[in-house]
């Protein structure tokens, strides 16, 4: 609702030059993608092996909470579970990896494609599901899935878990860092779904998911399909989970069980929250605090002897709690919703 | 077919668990319109603390005891410090915060305990019963799990039923706004189901842990179960939430025995999915769901 | 029973940062009934919300007999003695007949509770006949009778009516009217009720209150009021 806002004020202090792009609203938002990727360009030649191969992580979330954002944010709806869709979209690539060895750019589709098509089936049942049943689902199917790669271990590899591992092209020369080209892999596709999410959220889809979650009832009684809509941003979420799911194969160089608990179901949800919800930009701060603050956190917790390395895994979680309730006690909007408050606030003065 | 009797009595046993479990959380909902994620989590720290106590004092049953104690204080202080703020607010607020309380409380157990896996204390003996010399596939102990779970809900409908404060209590869950115009203080009462909540997680989580050892994520399945029963049961009905768990913990325990452990995961999703796929709201729910 | 005097005094209070009510003063005498009069939306149910403590007050004072009630919360106000009978859905339907009427006597000595529970059963017999029936299954005005029987197993000082005649067929209304003059007779309660139904109420009111708009208009005795024609055509529509 206040970005609409600010959308109509912005148009007409546009420079005239560039009027057109405010027209276009894909224009602008490949124009800023093309200016994303000159920037993460120039961060990951800038970084060593090991934050390159973090920021691969990075995009990987991102993606991931950017679908979950949409979901939360825009259509109402609660899943407590897309780190099973994340599964679905990483076995997917890496069973068509391993055994049909096509090429990576088909590889992502089809992996979001499948993702996609599970969550449409469970956006199907869960379309008549709201609040506690709805995410009560949505947990159940994050808790269960896993145990599937154990009942066929034959083909999905059990514990084990598949290998995925890509290789930089050889144009890069065969002394090209993998870490790098991880990076570079996940930003890519990282600023593609986010040019296409834009243009979704401010299209009329986005607009009728906002309207669905301020009040279905006025929502359904205005014509629209509520059901359908509702189920279309399961479809959209779970691709974008499918997607991350890859990315963060593509990442580990596996997929198994281990990679997609309960937890990681948790974290998606604990990053679309700090980087506030319906906030698209705020997907991006919520999935880089999730994967960078822990590392200095257990970090700084060994070196000040706080925790052994034994305990030190669990301050990073301790951290994300005291976060999450602080932020919803005191920032009920989130991270980007307390930004965009404070420079609403100082552009009013 | 003593297979059979043997995987129902299992199932039985640890449905009554799940039925905690769901009764805890249905306490809450009803109560406060919040889910509480974190009423595993909860129910883990209490175990951690009457195995402390019972390293200590080398007394079970007074662990037993400080433990719920502790569940019933913890589930209060839950509601006054971190719920209290968020009732009102947009459902999903509550939400988060619940889930923020999950993670906390098993960092907090990570890094106090580490995450390895601590063998717990049986109240009774868990060597298999029989007749003759037919194994019945239960133990003492699940006996008294099962009674254990069955007076506690049965001292908890008497005192919703037939008392003052139970009166109140029901008051304010139905009608918040009325209990207040009639004097009921509303606040204490909160507070009051989400310390008996805390006692009941408080005992599911003793009950359970002989069999999963204890760790910091010890009762995140076992939560998720006794979720599954309660919506399964309505979310809104004590007796559904029992009902639910009892029928959660037969149907998975078939699903063990005849299919292989694996499956039992996948069996409860599809136990959900079914269930609710016919009644959006649970089995055991009036006609109208609370809208969320 | 005790009789009391509530004084509203110079009251201003609304929702968010309007306010709805612009120092508003009543004052309802000892064993009167005052009916609070106005059109949809001059401010009556939110007098009764800043009396009973649901508003907070921006201004101006509640005092009950000398005991201050603004600022006080909505329980610790009926815990004082004001019982307030809200428009529409003030039973609790869940819970039968029963127990909305021992809800209202939690506030009594725990001795005293069944024979005020039989002695509110003689004066509401059609409650006595369904007691143990869950209150979803009563009509309308039988609604209307447990809500305010049950304020009066309170044992209220103050009494404070909203719509009582609201979607009650006409017989059924002046049933409830009757016994509301019959509270204020035969107990000696005091009464603040706010009507649509002007003339009804100001039939059985002894004071008269006209809100427009969140301000008082006129205060009046009752008879005096029912008789302004220029008054009740302008504010009262009849």
């Amino acid at each position: 609702m206040a970005s609409d806002v600010s959308e109509q004020i912005e148009v007409p202090a546009a420079q005239r030059r560039l009027a057109w792009l405010s027209r276009s609203t894909l224009a602008r938002h490949v124009l800023l993608a093309a200016g994303g990727a000159v920037v993460l360009y120039l961060i990951s030649v800038g970084l060593d092996p090991y934050r390159d191969y973090l920021m691969a992580q990075v995009a990987a979330m991102v993606v991931a909470v950017a679908g979950l954002t949409v979901l939360i944010g825009l259509s109402g709806q609660i899943s407590i579970g897309n780190g099973a869709f994340m599964a679905v979209g990483g076995y997917t690539g890496a069973l068509i990896f391993m055994h049909l060895h096509w090429p990576l750019g088909l590889i992502l589709v089809v992996a979001a494609v499948v993702a996609a098509a599970v969550g449409a089936v469970f956006g199907l049942a869960a379309a008549r599901l709201r609040g506690p049943y709805l995410a009560g689902a949505t947990l159940m199917f994050a808790v269960a899935l896993p145990f599937l790669a154990n009942q066929f271990s034959g083909v999905l590899g059990g514990d084990q878990g598949l290998g995925f591992f890509i290789t930089s092209p050889a144009f890069l020369g065969v002394n090209f860092s993998l870490q790098r080209w991880q990076a570079w892999v996940n930003c890519g596709v990282g600023l593609v779904v986010f040019v296409l999410l834009a243009n979704l959220t401010a299209s009329k889809v986005g607009r009728s998911w906002r309207a669905i979650r301020d009040d279905e009832i006025a929502a359904a009684l205005a014509g629209l399909n509520v059901a359908g809509y509702k189920i279309l941003a399961f479809i959209v979420s779970a691709a974008c989970a499918g997607l991350g799911g890859v990315l963060l194969a593509i990442y580990d160089g596996t997929v198994s069980p281990s990679l997609f608990t309960f937890g990681l179901s948790i974290q998606l949800l604990t990053a679309a929250v700090l980087g506030g919800l319906g906030s698209l930009a705020g997907a991006i701060w919520g999935a880089a605090l999730l994967v960078i603050v822990p590392i200095y956190l257990q970090d700084v917790a060994v070196s000040h002897g706080f925790a052994s390395q034994a305990t030190s895994a669990a301050i990073p979680t301790l951290a994300y709690g005291v976060v999450l309730i602080v932020v919803m006690l005191a920032f009920p909007r989130g991270i980007q919703g307390g930004l965009s408050r404070l420079v609403k606030k100082k552009g009013s003065l | 077919m003593v297979e059979f009797l043997e995987f129902t009595l299992e199932g039985l046993s640890a449905g009554m668990i799940y039925a905690a479990i769901a009764l805890s959380l249905v306490l809450i909902w009803r109560g406060t319109g919040v889910l509480n994620y974190a009423q595993g989590a909860m129910a883990m720290l209490t175990s951690f603390i009457a195995l402390e106590v019972i390293y200590v004092s080398h007394s079970y049953w007074l662990g037993f005891v400080v433990a719920l104690a502790a569940g019933l204080v913890i589930g209060g202080i839950v509601e006054r410090v971190v719920i209290r703020p968020v009732t009102g607010k947009p459902p999903l607020n509550a939400v988060i915060v619940t889930i923020g309380l999950l993670i906390l409380i098993e960092g907090l157990a990570g890094l106090l305990y580490g995450s390895n896996d601590r063998s717990f204390p049986p109240a009774f003996s868990i060597n298999g019963l029989s007749i003759g010399s037919v194994a019945l596939g239960i133990t003492r102990n699940d006996i008294f799990t099962g009674v254990a779970v069955l007076l506690a809900a049965a001292a908890l409908a008497v005192t919703f039923r037939y008392t003052s404060i139970g009166l109140r209590l029901r008051a304010t869950a139905f009608n918040a706004r009325v209990a207040r115009l009639l004097g009921v203080r509303v606040g204490r009462m909160l507070t009051l189901g989400w310390a008996l909540a805390g006692l009941l997680g408080a005992l599911a989580g003793l009950l359970v842990s002989p069999a999963t050892f204890l760790n910091p994520n010890s009762m995140d399945t076992i939560f998720v179960l006794g979720f599954t029963a309660a919506v399964i049961g309505g979310l809104e009905s004590p007796a559904g939430a029992v009902v639910g768990g009892l029928v959660l913990g037969v149907v998975l325990s078939y699903a063990g025995g005849y299919l292989g452990s694996e499956v039992v995961n996948l069996f409860g999703l599809a136990a959900l999915l079914l269930v609710l796929m016919f009644r959006p709201s649970g089995l055991f729910s009036s006609a109208q769901a609370r809208r969320v | 029973m005790s009789e009391a005097t509530l004084v509203v005094a110079g009251v201003t209070a609304g929702y968010g940062d309007a306010p709805v009510l612009r120092e508003v003063s009543v004052t309802a005498a000892a064993g009167t009934i005052t009916a609070v009069l106005g059109a949809n939306g001059a401010g009556k149910t939110t007098l009764l919300r800043a009396i009973d403590g649901s508003l907070k007050l921006s201004a101006g004072r509640v005092v009950l007999d000398g005991t201050e009630l603004s600022g006080r919360r909505p329980e610790e106000v009926s815990r004082a003695g004001v019982a307030h009978v809200p428009e529409g859905q003030g039973v609790i339907s869940e819970l039968t007949v029963a127990e909305n009427l021992r809800l209202g006597l939690l506030l009594r000595p725990r001795a005293d509770r069944a024979a005020a529970l039989s002695d509110i059963y003689e004066r509401f017999a059609v409650l006595a006949k369904r007691r143990n029936l869950p209150a979803s299954t009563l009509s309308g005005g039988e609604r209307q009778m447990l809500v305010i029987a049950r304020a009066l197993a309170t044992r209220p000082r103050v009494l404070l009516l909203d719509e009582p005649s609201l979607g009650l067929a006409p017989k059924i209304v002046s049933e409830v009217l009757d016994l509301i003059r019959r509270l204020k007779d035969e107990i000696g309660l005091t009464i603040v009720l706010v009507e649509q139904n002007a003339r009804s109420a100001l039939a059985i009111a002894d004071t008269g209150l006209v809100l427009n708009l969140g301000t008082v208009v006129v205060t009046a005795p009752a008879g005096q009021l029912a008789a302004d024609e220029a008054l009740r055509r302008h504010y009262l529509g009849f």
